[in-house]
């Protein structure tokens, strides 16, 4: 199911409108770390320096959705620039991904599902904490609901289904799984990811100047907290 | 500021929006704004307010609003047989209002949604760049949600200046119930197996059609065997028409940044702000354009929103009006 060429790649991405203002660029063809980092290096060298007339850049698993001014940028023409931009990309050399470390107060009332994810894998509550709590994990892209990161990495061990029945209200800062993926809910939501812990930092803070903890491109650690730790953390964010 | 208006009811989804919150979609925080962006900029543009200044937008079923103070409103958009006290509020114009008139809706002659601005424009604050709500997120807006009972509304400084401005007849949009949109094909168009049926054959809106996306009904798209029932998930736009397995398509609006859909086509822009005029019955076709005849479809829309904003600026001070 390919366009003409063969699999996409940073040097040779698959480029194709997405409406009259947006140019979706496709660099790679499975989620994996050399997508991870495919994206990452193309999306430095699409901003620095930014390109005039592109407006928004969006990173996605394994691509960059560029939005833009029509009035100032057609189409061929930034199809063009994006090309020169990227047919160096591959000899780049990127620093290592920002780590972000995200405590999390695991099980009882922060984790409800902490026992039925041991259950299911045949572990022990503590056994899921500590795989869980040992991986990195890169920050593919944002979505869903503000702030919210879809983030790779999840130990095999680990994996499970999403709930039967969806919760009709998850707590903001709610660290869940569902199957391979592993994410933390940014506000107040429904949700049917199984809920091991919780964190007490913000992701989203509207009122903020930097309203968002966790960037595209970033990876995230967590690291496990006591409840006493969880309020008094919780205490001086608000 | 200076309170302005009392919401005596809200309507059915009434909600303080603007051109839309840029540059956070990449942070899932989708650009929100006023679905039908021409009517909203005529609606800025006719009580001498910028085009960063925000309206309300009225859908379908009219809020009923008590004017606190006396100020110039202008009501364009679809027809939803708006009323000042007991007389019909004359559209497409600057409108001077009493304190203590009430503003209410009758019910639809045409299209879906109506924009009332006010000369000052409407005081909320700005969250990340802008005054749209964007409910599912809660932020924007009256305090983040579509107006209720009880709510007052506040206005910024400002007034007409030069007198009262009416849009010229030649520019005043119809809304038809069966409207041709222009489409780009999309990223996975080629995915599916009978492209000609989805561009041969009328789609109907139906009850689900909101801000986040209109649901359609009409003949079955099928995918081809060898293509994916979903996609690796990336960045959606405004207008970005998905298929999911089933096979009937939903036009995504303004209140989602991501999806995993294969995605037959875009709307392009202006085809889009006429789209949000159409109700759950109408009907809409697609046409395949090349992304060349898009972008000049896109520059003439722009270019008529300039010549309307010279006209009003500078040949018509229209005096009196037909209330």
């Amino acid at each position: 199911m390919s366009q003409a060429s063969p699999r996409p790649t940073p040097a040779s991405p698959w480029f194709h409108p997405l409406g009259d203002c947006g140019l979706l660029v496709t660099l790679w063809d499975a989620i994996d770390e050399n997508g991870f980092q495919a994206v990452r290096k193309c999306h430095y060298a699409l901003t620095h320096p930014a390109i005039e007339g592109v407006q928004e850049i969006i990173p996605g698993y394994v691509t960059l959705t560029l939005l833009y001014d029509p009035i100032r940028l057609a189409y061929a023409q930034l199809v063009d620039g994006v090309k020169e931009r990227l047919s160096q990309v591959e000899r780049a050399t990127l620093p290592p991904p920002q780590v972000i470390t995200i405590p999390v107060a695991y099980g009882g009332e922060f984790g409800p599902d902490l026992e039925f994810v041991a259950a299911h894998n045949h572990l022990s509550p503590e056994e899921v904490v500590t795989i869980h709590a040992s991986g990195h994990y890169p920050v593919y892209m944002l979505g869903f609901t503000p702030g919210f990161p879809y983030l790779g990495g999840l130990s095999e061990k680990i994996w499970t289904p999403r709930l039967k029945s969806p919760r009709t209200r998850v707590p903001a800062g709610s660290v869940g799984i569902a199957n391979n993926q592993t994410g933390i809910y940014p506000v107040d939501s429904p949700g049917g990811w199984q809920i091991i812990g919780r964190t007490p930092l913000t992701l989203f803070n509207p009122l903020s100047d930097q309203p968002f903890l966790i960037q595209p491109g970033q990876c995230v650690s967590f690291e496990p907290i006591t409840p006493d730790a969880f309020y008094r953390l919780k205490g001086e964010e608000t | 500021m200076t309170e302005i208006m009392k919401v005596l009811f809200p309507g059915a989804h009434t909600t303080i929006q603007d051109e839309g919150r840029r540059g956070y979609q990449a942070y899932g925080v989708p650009v929100s704004g006023s679905l039908d962006l021409f009517a909203h900029r005529i609606a800025n543009e006719l009580v001498g307010n910028g085009p960063h200044e925000a309206s309300l937008e009225i859908t379908v079923l009219g809020p009923k609003l008590e004017i606190l103070r006396d100020c110039q409103i202008a009501l364009t958009g679809g027809d939803l047989r708006a009323f000042i006290g007991s007389s019909p509020l004359p559209m497409w114009r600057t409108v001077p209002v009493a304190k203590g008139s009430v503003i209410s809706f009758k019910g639809v002659r045409s299209g879906c949604r109506a924009y009332l601005a006010i000369a000052g424009g409407f005081d909320v604050p700005e969250i990340m760049g802008s005054r749209s709500t964007y409910s599912r997120g809660g932020i924007g807006g009256k305090e983040g949600r579509p107006l209720k009972a009880g709510d007052i509304l506040r206005k910024g400084p400002g007034d007409v200046s030069g007198g009262e401005r009416s849009l010229p007849d030649a520019f005043i949009p119809e809304y038809p119930r069966e409207l041709n949109c222009r489409i780009i094909p999309g990223p996975q168009a080629h995915y599916f197996e009978n492209l000609h049926v989805f561009y041969e054959n009328p789609y109907e809106i139906t009850a689900k059609a909101d801000r986040m996306g209109f649901r359609l009904k009409g003949p079955t798209l099928t995918l081809r065997a060898e293509a994916p029932e979903s996609i690796i998930s990336e960045a959606i736009v405004p207008g970005a028409i998905q298929v999911p397995a089933e096979g009937q398509p939903i036009v995504l609006m303004v209140e989602q940044t991501v999806g995993g859909y294969a995605k037959i086509g875009v709307v392009s822009t202006p085809d889009r702000w006429r789209l949000a005029q159409l109700r759950p019955g109408d009907k809409v076709r697609f046409e395949p354009v090349d992304i060349e005849t898009a972008q000049s479809l896109y520059k003439a829309a722009m270019d008529r929103l300039d010549e309307i904003h010279r006209i009003l600026n500078t040949l018509t001070a229209v005096k009196g009006g037909k209330t």
